[in-house]
């Protein structure tokens, strides 16, 4: 079997892997980091996104080996020195989540959206969120505190 | 009101863990050792198992063993209950053949679980799920629900033309002769679709024996704990209930799905056992798409009598339901006494008759999911109110005001005596949300743009906190439906309460430990919500049909009651004064007319070390427990208007304004409150738009994964706007009505009966989808081209 090594929330991290193991597979069951859900089995649902090398990707789409030598932040990563993100903060100021089973998806993903559009409009928002299935808020919150998290992150209050 | 007492939006507690990754799971859990199940499904929708050959599978490396419905029926395991009782209107019993957890002799639908094999690993296990032989006979399937009961096929030998039963509700001659004397007569047909529940985490069992105790624990992805085991214990034989744990931890949403005892637990627990091995099982989404319940699959004929000024004078409900391929848990419940008992809507209608009959068809089973009955209920009598309204030029609003019930109590003719409620005031403060009165204009402005506006109405009401316990089981229920409760406090005065209510996803952590809170004066983070586990707490019935704020919170209430009573009396002796002089407040106790005074911690810590109580008097310690029935079922109501935007080219509908406005009776937490609405009209949008589970006639699910089945994503639906009324609820302590099913039972008809006022027809049936918007925009321009 393969060895793959990686830097996962800025640690060294080598594992043995089948080559058909996925990313979210060698985060979850063999680093044990399970922020990181699986809702779906065809790449749908967002609950599994993770940065790759400081990108949104779906960890249900890529295998381990491909990641080999990258960096990847899991939603275990996102608070820095105890203190939550500000995205973080903001979905649980807005109420962002219910059942907390999309949760990390969303926020990994609403990182990902405000490092590359900065503050967008809530069409855009919603727009960006099609890859990311919440079936408990119906998203109005989630949205909502996507736009404050965004406003905080580019130096807003 | 304090910061962090009852009615503030407090944020919540349990947010930490779940936007940090530390939330635990089903699927997170692990015990050493633990080895791996897969199910083998039955690919087709009803075929005669002839022979199962497990010699390739068990050649796979890493495979451990394949366990079939033989093995299950050698160990008497039994089979899935159904739990209502329904007696046909022929006085027979319901006819609920055996449903055992892997199938022995026939399959009854696609994803009926046919073995499962057990490996060391996930993927090795499902190597030897693939390698399995399995020898079907395939038999014709039915799956529409109109063909049950005329269909050839037979899905059970047990039930006649497929029907599970042929039941009624109300006063047929009366119902008969309210018609005879109607001016007016509405009819409609139309089809509940059947949806996918789809709580995103996927369902999930880990199962483990200790053969030093002869015990099992089972961690699952459960809304009831209590319940299964319960019902592993009385009906499936798998362990008394004192060898059997069940856990359920965090669970990410359930809406009903979660409620149900399934095969695939069952079978993990009892297969640890056997393997001597933990059985740890996750579903595939797509596994879920076929094998967790689905809901709603009615087909209904009405009719509703009016008199000349618009006044009901009766209504004739005829339905069936479609119960799939088995009665699941709750299924025979639901169609019945959860559906057939809000047909009154907000009305005040003279005589009721409506007939339910109950199929079978190769189909998943169907359950309960969120509103469970109500929903159907309310789309039926809202969507034909809309269309009397239509149908006799009275404005819809105007028709509603005419027969709303106004005098409460209020006994309507199906059972239900609603208790409390203002629907004048929802309805009012909707139309002034929405600014009905400016809707013509709006309308003119999108014609002016090519686009087909139009406003519709739901003015709802359900049944929630399903009681009392006499009255449901004098209806056939299997289970008594109270809650229970105990408050234990620490010697340092914090506070742990164990509830047999579950969250997952309602925020319990935060509001119970408001209500906590608010009585005894310290704050929510000295409190703690236990819950979930039935090693911790007793028993209890678990969270649905939204009751655990009012069925739940009531017996936190009562026990906090006790509590209280009980520190009173440590701080009587304590402060050397009558108990009747001591009073409680603010999380102080005083001696009435003096400064003589306590605080909390002083008084729970002297509980304990007794040194000052006489305890040949009192009992040392500060721990007490309720059991709470309520005295009624709690009548949520309100009013969700509902404005669309048609754009006839693509016939894509835009819902340009949804406003809800609710009567959920006292609200803990407004902020949590909210997003159950939202969350809710999000799930009734979903089924009026886009949501379809859809088989084809060989009985695939052809919506089986989210590439085919319409969830609802966050560009699908607008922002809402909300508005509250309240009149207390007069049958629990708080003054809760509940509030988690409100918004996907309202919603379908609001936003139904928008699409067809913009329509300008009738015709157009759940989902909505661009392509059926688009045909009935067409299909009647050519009808009236053609007049
Ligand atoms: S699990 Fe990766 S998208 Fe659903
Ligand atoms: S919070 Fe439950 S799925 Fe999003």
């Amino acid at each position: 079997m393969p060895t793959v090594a990686m830097t996962v929330n800025a640690k060294s991290v080598s594992g043995e892997v089948e080559t058909r193991t996925l990313l979210v597979e060698f985060v979850r069951d063999q680093l044990r980091l399970t922020g990181t859900h699986v809702g779906c089995d065809t790449s749908q649902c967002g609950a599994c996104v993770v940065h790759v090398d400081g990108r949104a990707v779906k960890s249900c789409t890529m295998l381990a080996v491909q990641c080999d030598g990258a960096s990847v932040t899991t939603i275990e990563g996102l608070a820095a020195n105890g203190e939550l993100h500000p995205m973080q903060a903001a979905f649980r100021e807005h109420h962002g989540l219910q059942c907390g089973f999309c949760t990390p998806g969303m926020i990994m993903s609403a990182v990902d959206i405000v490092n590359r559009l900065g503050v967008p409009s809530e069409e855009t928002i919603r727009e960006e969120l099609e890859g990311n299935i919440c079936r408990c808020t119906g998203y109005h919150n989630i949205v909502k505190a996507i736009g404050a998290g965004a406003r905080v992150m580019n130096g807003g209050t | 009101m304090t910061a962090t007492g009852i009615g503030a939006a407090v944020p919540r507690k349990e947010d930490k863990r779940f936007i940090t990754g530390a939330g635990h799971y089903t699927d997170d859990m692990n015990r050493p050792g633990q080895a791996y199940a897969y199910f083998v499904r039955s690919p087709y929708a009803h075929a005669w198992v002839k022979g199962i050959d497990a010699r390739s599978a068990l050649a796979v490396d890493g495979v451990l063993s394949v366990l079939t419905g033989e093995n299950l029926a050698a160990d008497s395991i039994g089979g899935l209950p159904a739990g209502w009782a329904i007696t046909s209107k022929d006085g027979s019993p319901m006819v609920t053949p055996p449903h055992p957890c892997l199938a022995q002799g026939k399959v009854r639908y696609v994803g009926d679980p046919v073995a499962v094999v057990i490996a060391e690993t996930q993927k090795a296990a499902r190597d030897g799920g693939d390698a399995l032989s399995v020898d079907y006979e395939i038999l014709d399937a039915v799956t529409e629900t109109g063909q049950a009961q005329t269909a050839s096929v037979r899905v059970h030998d047990e039930a006649p033309r497929n029907t599970a039963f042929e039941w009624e509700i109300g006063d047929k001659a009366a119902t008969d002769a309210a018609f005879a004397a109607a001016k007016h007569v509405t009819t409609i047909d139309i089809v509940n679709n059947r949806l996918v529940p789809n709580a995103i985490e996927p369902r999930a069992a880990l199962g483990e024996f200790d053969p030093g105790t002869d015990s099992f624990t089972l961690y699952t992805t459960s809304q009831n704990p209590h319940v299964a085991r319960l019902v592993m214990s009385a009906f499936l034989n798998i362990a008394p209930e004192h060898k059997l744990r069940v856990i359920a931890p965090d669970v990410g949403g359930g809406f009903g799905s979660k409620i149900y005892v399934y095969p695939e637990e069952t079978v993990c627990v009892w297969a640890s056992r056997k393997v001597g091995r933990p059985v740890k099982w996750t579903a595939e989404r797509s596994e879920s798409f076929l094998s967790d319940a689905h809901g709603r699959d009615h087909i209904t004929h009405a009719e509703l009598a009016l008199d000349e000024r618009g006044k009901f004078l009766g209504f004739r409900v005829k339905t069936v339901a479609n119960l799939g391929g088995y009665a699941s848990l709750f299924a025979t419940g639901v169609p019945t006494y959860l559906y057939a008992t809000l047909l009154s809507g907000q009305y005040d209608i003279p005589a009721i008759h409506a007939e339910v009959d109950a199929v079978y068809t190769n189909t998943t089973p169907v359950d309960a999911y969120r509103g469970a009955g109500r929903p159907e209920a309310t789309f039926v009598i809202e969507r034909i109110v809309e269309v009397a309204a239509r149908e006799m030029g009275v404005d819809p609003a105007t028709l509603r005001k005419r027969n709303f019930v106004k005098k409460f109590p209020h006994q309507t003719p199906v059972i239900m005596l609603y208790d409390a409620g203002d629907y004048g005031a929802s309805l009012a403060k909707a139309m002034e949300l929405i600014d009905y009165k400016g809707f013509a204009k709006r309308r003119r402005k999108s014609a002016k743009n090519g686009k087909l506006r139009g406003i519709g109405f739901s003015t709802y009401i359900e049944a929630c906190g399903i009681a009392p316990s006499q009255a449901v089981g004098s209806l056939g229920a299997g289970v008594g439906l109270w809650e229970s409760a105990e408050v234990r406090v620490n010697p340092t005065g914090n506070v742990e309460v164990l509830t047999g209510s579950h969250s997952h996803g309602q925020g319990h952590e935060t509001t119970f430990a408001q209500l906590v809170s608010d009585r005894l004066g310290i704050p929510i983070d000295q409190v703690e919500i236990v819950h979930g586990d039935t090693d911790k707490v007793q028993f209890g019935m678990g969270t649905y049909g939204s009751r655990s704020g009012a069925v739940g919170m009531s017996a936190i209430d009562r026990a906090l009651d006790k509590v209280i009573d009980k520190a009173k009396k440590v701080a009587s002796h304590l402060m050397e004064a009558d108990p009747g002089d001591i009073e409680f407040k603010e999380g102080s106790f005083t001696v009435a007319g003096t400064d003589k005074s306590m605080a909390w911690a002083e008084v729970s810590l002297n509980a304990y070390t007794a040194h000052g109580i006489s305890t040949a008097e009192l009992e040392p310690g500060l721990k007490e427990g309720a059991f709470y029935d309520p005295t009624n079922f709690t009548f949520p109501a309100g009013c969700h208007i509902c404005e669309v935007e048609i754009d006839e080219d693509t016939g894509v509908t835009e819902i340009v304004d949804y406003v809800a406005v609710d009567d959920f009776g006292t609200v803990i937490n407004p902020m949590i409150v909210e997003g159950q609405v939202h969350g809710g009209v999000a799930q009734g949008v979903g089924q009026a738009l886009i949501e379809n589970a859809v088989y084809d006639e060989s009985g695939q699910l052809v919506s089986g994964s989210y590439m085919d089945y319409g969830m609802p994503r966050a560009d699908d639906l607008p922002s809402f706007r909300l508005g509250f009324t309240m009149t207390e609820c007069p049958s629990n302590p708080l003054g809760i009505k509940g509030c988690g099913e409100a918004g996907a039972i309202a919603a379908p008809a609001a936003v139904i009966n928008a699409i067809t006022d913009a329509l300008g027809h009738e015709d157009i049936s759940m989902p909505a989808t661009p392509q059926k918007v688009w045909q009935a925009v067409r299909s009647h321009r050519f009808a009236e081209a053609a007049e």
